[in-house]
């Protein structure tokens, strides 16, 4: 079985207020909260490139794990907002590693990407030895670009997180994962080659609030677990909303499901990799509990990954 | 739509928005200010409890459930 051996984490130190926010979009920063649970986001710098960021966590990972990038034997970078077409940013992260010649893994899946990421690792580990899964975004360009929506720019922060992902027994074992992916939406949440992310909130949510715990109960059935004897759900941090419907679905308490929307706003892909790094840095788990990974974004894609102490 | 449905529809309806509202059966229910997002999740959940039905997810789409007369033409498709 593989396992995951540490998670990192990195945000810029730039903080966008709610307040802030409200004189650019000429709106309450009350309803700001109110609407997503978020009070502030963090911003990258203009010269921040995406590999630097995933980087930054992928270093801070690998600290946590005690151990360096020579292990590494496969970069996966999750990132939907990188500077150009190709090359992807995976083979630049790897190279700032010091990894310039271990293949590098493009996934510009957007806010399921660290989730696919980590599904990947867990069956490639066995052929590539220690997978880096890392994802970094700069949502905060996009989100904030004219014609400003305001309904997208209160949402968007941009910070990276990171994972590694081993063959051998680590931190959290990764027991089963269900994907889906279903282009039927494809134009309901994207952003072009320029301009605005393009988001129908409502075919969004919708959508999020159904397959979101249909893949959680999903993968637990087919594992024989309860939701309500699993440790933590650690979610895609897309909305504090979403994830109290999710729960409400769920019949699990709100309080299993770890958030930090509120500081970070939502990062896409980094942010479920964020909050994992934040959550294991402060849950105490014993051998045997469960714990429940789940997103959804853009595609649309989504799926939940089960793993165990 | 029959006169009941729409009863038990605008009940729905005021339950999510969390006031007492009578909405025309044509009129958009997100342009009116009764529905967000959210409350659309919700106002869904409670329509399959009440009315009995299991609403695929391939006809999740927020037109369908744009006013009460479009949610009374679905559900009256889905009950035949």
């Amino acid at each position: 079985m593989s396992s995951i051996q540490s998670f990192g984490r990195y945000l810029p130190d730039r903080i966008l207020t709610n307040a802030d926010l409200a004189r650019l979009l000429d709106c309450d920063p009350a309803w700001i909260f109110e609407s997503s649970g978020i009070e502030e986001r963090r911003i990258a710098a203009e010269d921040e490139t995406i590999a630097a960021m995933a980087e930054r966590a992928s270093r801070h990972c690998l600290e946590r794990a005690g151990s360096d990038a020579a292990q590494i034997g496969l970069v996966i970078l999750s990132s939907a907002t990188s500077a150009q077409r190709f090359p992807g940013p995976a083979s630049q992260l790897a190279q700032r590693l010091g990894l310039a010649g271990i293949p590098a893994l493009d996934l510009p899946v957007a806010s399921a990407g660290s989730l696919f990421g980590l599904a990947l690792a867990s069956q490639l580990a066995p052929v590539y030895g220690t997978v880096l899964v890392a994802a970094a975004e700069k949502m905060s360009g996009p989100a904030l670009s004219e014609p400003l929506d305001r309904n997208v720019a209160i949402l968007f922060g941009d910070g990276a997180g990171a994972c590694l992902v081993t063959h051998s027994p680590g931190t959290l074992g990764i027991v089963d994962a269900v994907l889906h992916s279903d282009g039927t939406y494809a134009d309901d949440l994207r952003l072009p080659l320029s301009g605005p992310i393009r988001m129908d909130g409502r075919t969004v949510i919708l959508q999020a609030s159904r397959r979101m715990p249909a893949a959680i109960s999903e993968i637990l059935a087919r594992h024989s677990v309860e939701a309500a004897s699993v440790h933590s759900f650690l979610l895609h941090q897309a909305n504090n909303n979403l994830t109290a419907r999710v729960a409400k679905t769920l019949g699990v308490s709100a309080d299993r499901f770890f958030l930090n929307i509120r500081y970070c706003g939502n990062t896409s892909s980094a942010s479920l990799l964020i909050a994992a790094s934040e959550w294991h840095e402060k849950a105490v788990i014993e051998v045997g509990d469960y714990v429940c990974f789940a997103a959804f974004g853009a595609g649309f894609h989504w799926g939940a990954l089960l793993a165990r102490k | 739509m029959t006169e009941e449905m729409q009863t038990k529809l605008a009940a729905i309806v005021s339950r999510v928005a969390g006031k007492t509202v009578n909405p025309d059966p044509e009129e958009s229910l997100f342009d009116a200010g009764y529905l967000d997002s959210f409350a659309l999740v919700d106002m869904v959940s409670e329509i399959e409890r009440e009315f009995h039905v299991k609403i695929p997810d391939a006809d999740l789409t927020p037109r369908r459930f744009d006013s009460l007369a479009r949610i009374g033409d679905y559900l009256t498709a889905r009950i035949k």
